[in-house]
């Protein structure tokens, strides 16, 4: 199959109506609203699909709990402020164990913020961002070719483990075009929906979906049964992409676009004779740990570097993981300004204490 | 009888004020653009004008001062 | 020669950074020159969308909040119950009110709150890039409806004006356009009653003003006042819906 050049925004929604959605419910807020005009223009022409443009995020969300109770593969896409107003639905959806894709493509905050692209929604994906102890999966693309292999596998994770995924992009995945190739990625074997609420036709007891359990030692069991299953998710589905870290001196941890930039950086360090590698972590949850612990023992390794297009929210994470083996540096650029390797050099640079 | 002065630096050559003046006086100067790119909104017969504050009240930029 | 028109003084001297030909001026200048007149600059307070006019606090000479997109009336709310007082106004697109905002609104006009809202409808989402608005029109083309609003499918256009008046507490209801000078004139009427009948305290008050978006609507600015006369009106009447006389 050839590659095409799509926009990021555009080449998500295919990728999730190939992975089998035919339910979008969304809003507009920049910089994403390529994703629901996509749908718009697509759904009406499949066969079962349906796109609806909601009257908020809040609706969207509400919306998207209603269909994948009803065992539907249904998406919504939105942008950090717009994301911040689906929390209550998202727990909703986690609560009573609900499929779903929920795409956020991360602009500039807190507040209105800006429209360009950032990374500040690491804390809101990955610690909560919703009320209660849940978990969501959540998939950090790099690219907009990764963007689309990681929406189709989102939506099979989702029903393999019965839990609300998100896709963390940002303002630069969601406007770049680049070229891609739609693949068929590759498919697991999914249990069925006997839970969902379809119509008992008369040949069972009628389904409940809900996140309700008044009696407490109910509402803590059901607690426990969301941890195994994330006990489970943390076994199986954590991915981690390491580059050029045999004899590095200096890790860089970064995820998204940023892990790029880092990249260019770190073939400038190497033309100054520095050696760093990059671990980019791209299930942002579950986080990596275990490579980062073990690179902390690396012998060759000074120090780490985190950098995010934030005021610093993973980094907290790579803190954990060193475990305190090893000092953690962070460099970060937000409200959209951009990092650019020429700076994150000279920050590398500082730290291991000047060029060689 | 009646005079305006334009703002021209606000004008965006958006035309409104072209299509209601009663003594049709109101033309774009297309000969010349303002620091916005804009042609801008203009009157060359002003002896014409009876200061009905017309063009003023459909602008959109708040570009026309009207005396009478 | 004596000056009979010129900017007010209830507007700052920033340019708008508006499209264009569109009437977002048009209707800002209204609600400025009627609270200069009415001599309440001192006392008011507005409340910005999220939209087009979300800069709207750089253009009015008075104290101004941003609200989240759809919240305004709720903000407004709050300070109206702090400054009972002041001269309240929110500035609000159809998006902002009529999407996501629709539940705010209602509870604002339910309760009486005693603001004023300018409801800008333009039939069209206009920051965003031109999306469907609850206003859109049967058969009209938006980002989101490219094959054109169906009824079948997303309902038909909100009347917001003809809803809020069955709301007790919604004393002043009017919708006005501003597509020539002559409606441009009761446009500025009907925003002067709705800021009196607050002032008196009589209740929630809404002007709606049929508007352009030249840029979304893919027309002129002056193709534009056209379409909305020849689409909008006939589908959203122009007219009072609601006024204080009526209300005990």
């Amino acid at each position: 199959m050839a590659k095409e050049l799509w926009k990021g925004n555009e080449a998500i929604a295919e990728a999730a109506i190939k992975a089998g959605c035919r339910f979008f419910f969304g809003y507009p807020i920049t910089p994403q609203n390529e994703i629901p005009e996509y749908m718009a223009m697509k759904m009406p022409q499949i066969d079962g699909g349906c796109f609806l443009q909601a009257e908020s995020e809040v609706a969207a969300i509400n919306m998207v709990y209603g269909a994948a109770g009803s065992g539907a593969r249904v998406m919504t896409s939105s942008s950090s402020p717009g994301i911040s107003l689906k929390q209550e639905g998202i727990t909703y959806i986690a609560g009573a164990e609900l499929p779903c894709v929920i795409v956020n493509i991360v602009r500039g905050g807190p507040g209105l913020g800006g429209i360009q692209p950032a990374q500040s929604d690491y804390f809101q994906a990955c610690k909560g961002g919703g009320h209660g102890d849940y978990r969501l999966v959540v998939l950090a693309p790099a690219s907009v070719q990764e963007a689309v292999d990681l929406v189709q596998e989102a939506f099979d994770i989702a029903d393999q483990y019965r839990n609300p995924v998100m896709i963390l992009g940002d303002g630069m995945i969601g406007q770049m075009m680049e070229p891609v190739e739609f693949t068929e990625v590759k498919k697991r074997k999914l249990p069925g929906k006997p839970w969902a609420t379809v119509g008992t036709k008369g040949e069972r007891s009628g389904n409940v979906i809900n996140s309700l359990f008044i009696d407490p030692a109910e509402c803590e069991k059901h607690n426990f049964k969301l941890f195994e299953k994330y006990s489970e998710i943390e076994k199986n589905e954590t991915k981690v992409e390491t580059y050029n870290m045999e004899g590095a001196e200096i890790v860089f941890v970064a995820y998204g676009t940023t892990s790029r930039i880092v990249k260019n950086a770190i073939n400038a360090l190497a033309k100054d004779g520095i050696k760093a590698g990059i671990i980019r972590p791209i299930t942002l949850w579950p986080y990596p740990q275990k490579a980062i612990a073990e690179a902390a023992e690396q012998a060759s390794v000074k120090a780490f570097l985190t950098v995010e297009m934030s005021m610093g929210q993973m980094v907290e994470d790579v803190r954990l993981a060193v475990n305190g083996k090893k000092p953690v540096h962070f460099y970060g650029r937000t409200g959209g300004m951009i990092p650019t390797p020429k700076a994150i050099v000279e920050e590398a640079k500082k730290i291991l204490g000047g060029a060689k | 009888m009646g005079k305006v002065t334009f703002d021209e630096n606000r004008c965006k050559g958006c035309e409104l004020c072209t299509t209601v003046c009663p003594a049709k006086i109101v033309v774009m100067d297309k000969d010349r653009i303002n620091v916005k790119g804009y042609h801008v909104a203009t009157v060359k017969e002003m002896d014409k004008c009876t200061g009905c504050a017309s063009c003023a009240r459909i602008c959109p930029d708040v570009v026309i001062r009207v005396e009478r | 020669m004596a000056v009979v028109f010129e900017k007010t003084k209830a507007l700052t001297d920033k340019p708008f950074h508006y499209c264009p030909g569109c009437t977002h001026g048009i209707i800002h200048r209204l609600v400025a020159e009627v609270l200069e007149e009415l001599n309440l600059v001192e006392k008011t307070i507005g409340v910005a969308p999220v939209g087009c006019a979300v800069f709207a606090y750089d253009y009015f000479n008075c104290d101004m909040q941003e609200a989240a997109h759809g919240r305004a009336p709720a903000a407004a709310t709050g300070i109206k119950r702090v400054n009972p007082k002041a001269a309240v106004f929110t500035y609000q697109g159809d998006g902002d009110l009529a999407s996501i905002g629709a539940a705010e609104i209602v509870h604002a006009a339910m309760r009486g709150e005693k603001i004023t809202t300018i409801f800008v409808n333009n039939a069209i989402y206009g920051m965003t890039g031109g999306q469907m608005a609850p206003t859109t029109l049967i058969g009209q083309k938006a980002t989101t409806a490219p094959y054109g609003r169906v009824e079948d499918h997303a309902g038909l256009p909100l009347r917001v004006s003809e809803m809020l008046a069955t709301i007790p507490k919604a004393v002043f209801v009017e919708r006005v356009s501003v597509h020539d000078v002559k409606h441009i004139i009761q446009a500025k009427k009907a925003i002067k009653k709705a800021f009196q009948a607050q002032m008196e305290g009589k209740g929630f008050t809404l002007v709606e003003v049929l508007s352009t978006c030249p840029t979304n609507w893919g027309k002129t600015p002056v193709e534009s006042l056209k379409w909305l006369e020849e689409n909008m009106i006939p589908y959203f009447p122009l007219g009072n819906f609601r006024n204080t006389e009526e209300v005990k």
